[in-house]
């Protein structure tokens, strides 16, 4: 007989939507994420933010990005407008196997690459065989 | 001629800030809504003007001085972006969002514009092409004269 193991999953009714502090809009900025052997690797494009504008949160298993863009040309007269300037959020829930402590960020020509690494249990080990 | 009269996205942006508002204020979202995506070109341009200049601004993100390629011609601004697959082996990807590609976006201003006074920067992300309208094209203050 083969073993049956119960997976059970929150219902996304049961999770509390988060809820932002401020108004206005937030953009969601694109992503790309990606898992290497020992790390997740998120990508993100936040054009118009510099450096000190990033606020990267990390609590309980929820990873926040806020990128903070400073208004710009607000009194103009625009003639073709395809997007709107503003701060930039999106968050992500992680698992436990992220070492919270050792995520780094960097952020060039706006795009914010943001290194989430797995903890050591987690980590795949090669073992040597003794002879 | 990008008149506003004759942009055909001008009734569906119109549309679009107004729903954008009910959006916001009926659900409290405030994330960009779900149907952005079907005004946005590739890469998103916005222009505008002023007596002096034609502006027109992009987002860019990630790109560097040499996948851009900016071309004056008459009256007609072309704009070629080259974003490259930067596509890792050996990795699993879980999402997949930011568009790669070369993508080409040819914007007709709305004034004749001095090509050799062009200007154009690119800062975190973000191209801003300043183009100097023809003399012609300027707003000329006339003199009344008093007999």
């Amino acid at each position: 007989m083969a073993e049956t193991t119960n997976v059970t999953k929150t219902p996304a009714s049961e999770v509390p939507p988060a809820e932002h502090t401020r108004s206005g809009y937030f953009y969601r900025p694109n992503v790309d994420i990606l898992e290497q052997a020992d790390e997740l690797t998120v990508l993100a494009d936040v054009p118009g933010t510099a450096a000190d504008g990033i606020d990267i949160r990390f609590e309980d298993g929820m990873l926040s990005i806020h990128a903070k863009v400073p208004p710009r040309n607000q009194d103009v007269d625009f003639i073709v407008r395809e997007y709107g300037v503003g701060d930039f959020y999106r968050e992500f829930r992680v698992n436990e196997t992220i070492d919270a402590a050792k995520i780094s960020a960097e952020l060039a020509d706006g795009v914010l690459t943001l290194h989430l690494p797995k903890v050591e249990a987690v980590k795949p080990r090669k073992i040597a065989v003794k002879a | 001629m990008v008149l506003r009269s004759m942009n055909p996205q001008y009734p569906m942006q119109q549309l679009r800030r107004e729903m954008d508002r009910l959006w916001s204020s009926v659900v409290g979202e405030a994330v960009e809504p779900p149907w952005t995506g079907l005004v946005r070109g590739r890469p998103a341009v916005n222009v505008w003007e002023t007596s002096e200049a034609v502006f027109a601004e992009l987002e860019v993100p990630g790109l560097k001085n040499d996948e851009l390629d900016l071309s004056v011609v008459g009256d007609q601004l072309s704009i070629r972006v080259e974003r490259p697959d930067a596509e890792q082996q050996g990795v699993t990807y879980h999402r997949r969002e930011r568009p790669v590609g070369a993508f080409t976006r040819v914007l007709r201003l709305p004034a004749p514009v001095s090509s050799d006074a062009v200007e154009a920067e690119l800062k975190n992300g973000v191209l801003t092409v300043k183009l100097p309208k023809a003399e012609a094209a300027r707003p000329r203050k006339i003199e009344v004269q008093s007999k």
